[in-house]
């Protein structure tokens, strides 16, 4: 079928802590709070790739998460986009040439993986709210491909 | 049965999926916008479902290296053809079993649990280990509730000496008992209220689906297609267990209090049927609000021990009590 407009309103994201210091994840877990209620744009938490639409990773690749990273990534079916979540996942941030560190995550996705950054450290929960509006850029992007 | 009522009954079978379907879904979106309200959430809008199962159909559908793929891809299929077919059994609103004669209660029994086993298949042939303590799970369950939903099944059906039910629903049972087994009918209702979460893989009663220790139990390799068929498989179901208990304890009609009138086509009254068939659609969110929503809201998921216990033990000797209360009114009073 088809990718429609419909795909943007049903985004199911799964989270993975690739090695940060939980900040960001707490504050994923804070946007599906009450407070700021992200499931009113149809984001869900699933707990399995093979449900998500969007790969949520935070924190910089440490050498032991690398290859999961990969694992999940390749799991997920398509399409799929990848949310960089904070600072330390895009730029390594303060782990920055740290003798456990790979590099960012964006250094060891494929090539024609659609990844887009959301920054902050920790990352604001509105700011992640804002990252799901920034995938739906992206997913249109995709549709222009298709045409 | 003549050429012309096989082909009206041909013809509601063909549309009784897509209105199982259809509703299933809305009453899916009725409970996450309801459940988000009473957890003071804005929510998803009530066409949510329709929505994530348009997406899951656009979505890749992978079948892991080790799973069976025939078995992998047959379960999500037979979990969703299992209710869809009870559907045509049950009565639904002012409209008689459509397959009346041709099975009865106990065949819906039988039928309910179809997509227990073929989700437990399923995850088994999936060749996860999450999966793999999910289908265990889900088949403790299904053992556990089977036995009050049993008794409040027998019990109906021995009040009105028939396991039928379109005889079951054209009257009320509470119009049949007297003070005592009105008692006995509210505690065995009772207990089928608490099977509805069971059956439905709804908190308290999800460690089959666990998301947080299980990541997802059951569905962890479903993909696409497949996941989006369980979807579909779980809001059928909810529409057949909420007819079902509509059908058992609650088949009052509009029509029994007031009229309304309105033109006549082939002896069916339109304005009644109308107002029947939306007072049973209003029965049946009435029914998935107070087991369903409700329940999620207020309560945390069970350990699979205390699940089970929960059954057996508290649900059966409420079940039996209420049992034993209607038949004692039934043949001792």
């Amino acid at each position: 079928m088809k990718l429609s407009k419909t795909f943007d309103k049903a985004l199911w994201v799964f989270h993975m802590n690739s090695g940060s210091c939980n900040a960001c994840d707490i504050e994923i877990v804070a946007a599906i709070t009450p407070r700021y209620d992200a499931e009113r744009f149809g984001i869900k938490l699933v707990g399995s790739p093979r449900h998500a639409d969007v790969l949520l990773f935070t924190g910089p690749v440490t050498k032991k998460m690398k290859d999961r990273i990969l694992r999940v990534y390749e799991q997920t079916p398509d399409p799929k986009v990848v949310m960089i979540i904070g600072n330390c996942g895009s730029t390594t941030g303060v782990y920055y040439d740290s003798y456990a560190i790979e590099g960012p995550i964006d250094s060891l996705l494929p090539d024609d993986a659609h990844v887009l950054y959301v920054n902050g450290c920790p990352v604001r929960p509105e700011n992640i709210i804002n990252g799901v509006k920034e995938a739906w850029l992206y997913l249109e992007k995709i549709r222009g491909d298709d045409k | 049965m003549n050429l012309e009522e096989l082909i009206i009954s041909l013809f509601y079978v063909l549309i009784i999926p897509f209105i199982g379907i259809f509703l299933g879904l809305l009453y899916k979106g009725f409970d996450r916008k309801i459940t988000a309200m009473m957890q003071s959430r804005i929510g998803p809008p009530w066409r949510q479902p329709f929505r994530d199962i348009r997406k899951l159909f656009m979505k890749e559908t992978i079948i892991p290296d080790g799973a069976v793929p025939w078995l992998f891809n047959a379960a999500p299929v037979i979990a969703l053809i299992a209710p869809l077919i009870a559907l045509a059994y049950l009565p639904i609103g002012p409209l008689g079993p459509i397959m009346e004669g041709f099975g009865d209660l106990i065949l819906i029994l039988y039928l309910l649990a179809i997509p227990a086993v073929a989700m437990a298949v399923g995850g088994l042939s999936s060749g996860s280990p999450y999966a793999t303590v999910g289908a265990q799970r889900e088949l403790v369950l299904m053992m556990s509730y089977e036995f009050p939903l049993a008794i409040a099944a027998v019990t109906i059906a021995w009040r009105f000496e028939t396991f039928s039910l379109g005889v079951i629903s054209s009257t009320p049972v509470w119009w049949l008992v007297g003070p005592v087994g009105t008692l006995g009918l509210i505690l065995v209702a009772l207990a089928l209220f608490t099977v509805l979460p069971g059956e439905l893989s709804r908190v308290p009663f999800d460690q089959a689906e666990a998301e947080t220790e299980l990541a997802e139990g059951l569905f962890v390799e479903y993909s696409g297609r497949n996941l989006g068929l369980f979807y579909l498989a779980e809001a059928v179901k909810m529409v057949v267990v909420g007819t079902l208990m509509i059908a058992l304890f609650f088949p009052q009609n509009l029509t029994n209090w007031v009229t309304i009138g309105g033109p006549e086509i082939f002896g069916i009254i339109i304005g009644d049927l109308v107002g029947n068939v939306a007072f049973f659609l209003l029965k049946l969110l009435a029914v998935i609000f107070v087991s369903v929503s409700v329940v999620r809201v207020a309560v945390a998921r069970f350990q699979i021990d205390k699940a089970s216990y929960f059954y057996w033990v508290p649900m059966t000797l409420i079940g039996l009590l209420g049992t034993l209360l209607v038949w004692i009114e039934g043949v001792i009073l």
